[in-house]
């Protein structure tokens, strides 16, 4: 064998082994997910979801920390929606090319970076104890809204950013002032992609742990929430309490927990994704 | 009278950006303060050179390293098994793969950072170590080596989505001069492509570390609560970030030294993170530079 031939050969080992690595993680994925199917299944039931947590592995059910996950979700999305697009639109259509703008934007990327748990310590400081929130609801939905400012705020950027300069001028030469243009113009355009950063954003919330426990939300609650400033647990928490006891029947919870979990992470990245095709044809 | 409106809503504006360096700001403080009180009570040369970490047993000892070299161990195995799929994924997408495929795949492989971590943790604790106990016989319940193998697939898009990004951005130019000598894809692709995109690959490597370093229920769940200062990825250790798990688990009075550890452990966190962050920042700053 010629050296141009040994090339070639290395050329098609590595195909293959690209295809493999590409395919490993999915399949990985795939045969995690099925075993959690088998585990978790069976114990579904309308009985599983309605149920009060309890000591019996077989009588507990999700409600409460179903619940409040629904209340962290509901809180942390009406508090961080409207600050982090705000942020957004003024990086993208005020900020002029100067210290400060280039210091918020170095912030922010740094702020992506910061380890969740960060934001827990933060949020026990300030929200449970400076505020006196106790570990409520809010508290944790607080924590949670800033842990993904940064993440809906570069959303809004990019979504604004792909709004073509025409329509803007278009806005002007009718006379329309900068917020006029900016409101009925510029942000209907983008709603499409930052609705697509906030979905992916709450998506992530939703599947946060760590911050919560750190903040204080409690593994075992007796009732959901009725408020904003109730004791609260979350799936997630109730899924890492479940796992972490020896008996097979609690992991047997955990995985139906965490069928239900992960179908509504894969559910919100479903609608982002069709809302994120949907506006990127509109745009063109 | 439409100006004074227009200027309100420009300040309002601001000041929601402005929240953002609040945070930071916050951050910081919450961390500095705590630390600070807790630094009273602890000696900083016992917490860099101590080698027990036990601040919830009676002989109270307060070393950093264990819990630092179980992260460290974690993020080293994690890293071990993204970086080399990490990599080839993501020059087969951006030198072999045809179009479509590239555009079927990219989102799934995103879904596997979508997955909340406390579910890969159940993965490393249920699945991934009996497996592995098959093979390895004296592997702990709990180990590092479970939890970084996961922790590794779970980081794999974040290395692979963004150095594709980078290898995609070089010129095709370059490309089209290395095949008119007759290289063949592979070594365009290795003595071309990726030198020329290296530092956006270096941008990807940086950030996947600096998410291992910080990630927390993988390695609560499956790597154990024993801080140990070792390198044996067989034996339980506990990690910066679980050790804060741990602790806020349990009942700690609020001001006490045990409440402040877990801010002392998450300043050494944080540094950590931040240096890592604000070079990638760098770097991308002068890649992007480069080619625009």
């Amino acid at each position: 064998m010629n050296s141009i031939q040994k090339n070639r050969l290395k050329d098609q080992l590595f195909k293959f082994w690209g295809i493999a690595c590409t395919l490993a993680g999915l399949v990985l994925l795939v045969i995690f997910i099925g075993g959690i199917l088998v585990d978790g299944l069976s114990r579904i039931d309308w009985a599983f979801i309605t149920d009060l947590p309890s000591r019996k592995a077989e009588k507990s059910g999700i409600w409460t920390p179903l619940m409040g996950s629904v209340w962290v979700l509901i809180l942390t999305a009406l508090i961080s929606f409207p600050i982090s697009v705000a942020a957004g639109v003024y990086l993208e259509e005020y900020a002029k090319k100067n210290r400060l703008s280039a210091l918020l934007e170095i912030n922010i990327s740094n702020l992506a970076g910061v380890p969740s748990i960060i934001y827990g310590l933060l949020g026990l400081e300030v929200f449970v104890r400076i505020m006196h929130l106790g570990a409520s609801v809010l508290a944790g939905a607080l924590t949670l809204s800033l842990l993904i400012l940064p993440i809906i705020i570069v959303a809004t950027r990019e979504a604004i950013k792909a709004v073509p300069n025409s329509i803007r001028e278009a806005s002007y030469a009718l006379g329309a002032s900068k917020w006029q243009t900016i409101w009925n113009q510029v942000l209907p355009a983008s709603s499409g992609g930052i609705l697509t950063g906030v979905i992916l954003a709450l998506s992530r919330a939703i599947g946060e742990t760590a911050p919560l426990i750190v903040v204080g939300a409690l593994a075992y609650v007796p009732f959901a929430p009725k408020g904003p400033l109730d004791q609260f647990s979350v799936l997630p928490i109730q899924i890492f309490n479940w796992i972490s006891r020896p008996q097979q029947g609690f992991i047997d919870n955990a995985a139906a927990a965490i069928i239900i979990l992960l179908f509504i992470t894969f559910i919100m990245n479903g609608i982002a994704v069709y809302f994120r095709n949907k506006w990127q044809k509109k745009l063109q | 009278m439409p100006k004074i409106r227009e200027l309100i809503i420009e300040k309002s504006l601001l000041s929601s950006a402005l929240i953002t360096i609040a945070v930071t700001v916050g951050i910081i403080l919450v961390l500095t303060i705590e630390t600070f009180s807790f630094f009273k009570e602890v000696s900083i040369f016992d917490f860099f050179t101590d080698i027990e970490w036990t601040p919830l047993f009676t002989q109270k000892h307060y070393g950093i390293l264990p819990l630092l070299t179980g992260t460290l161990l974690t993020t080293f195995i994690a890293i071990s098994v993204a970086l080399p799929i990490g990599l080839s994924i993501s020059i087969y997408l951006s030198e072999y793969a045809p179009r479509s495929f590239r555009k079927t795949i990219k989102p799934l492989l995103e879904l596997l950072a979508a997955v909340p971590s406390v579910v890969y943790g159940f993965f490393a604790l249920v699945v991934v170590t009996p497996y592995l106990q098959q093979f390895i016989p004296n592997l702990s319940g709990f180990n590092s080596l479970s939890a970084g193998i996961v922790m590794g697939i779970m980081i794999i898009p974040f290395v692979s989505s963004l150095s594709e990004d980078a290898l995609f951005a070089v010129p095709k130019a370059l490309r089209e001069a290395s095949y008119g000598m007759g290289a063949t894809r592979l070594q365009t692709a290795f003595k071309v492509v990726v030198p020329a995109a290296s530092s956006g690959i270096i941008v990807s490597i940086i950030l996947a570390i600096s998410r291992a370093i910080g990630e927390t229920m993988i390695v609560a769940i499956a790597a154990g609560q024993q801080p140990r200062l070792t390198l044996d990825p067989t034996v339980p250790v506990e990690t910066i970030t679980a050790y804060i798990v741990q602790v806020s688990l349990g009942d700690v009075q609020h001001g006490s030294l045990e409440y402040r550890t877990i801010f002392a452990a998450g300043i050494t966190l944080f540094i950590f993170t931040f240096l890592l962050n604000t070079v990638s920042f760098r770097i991308r700053k002068k890649y992007r530079e480069k080619y625009e």
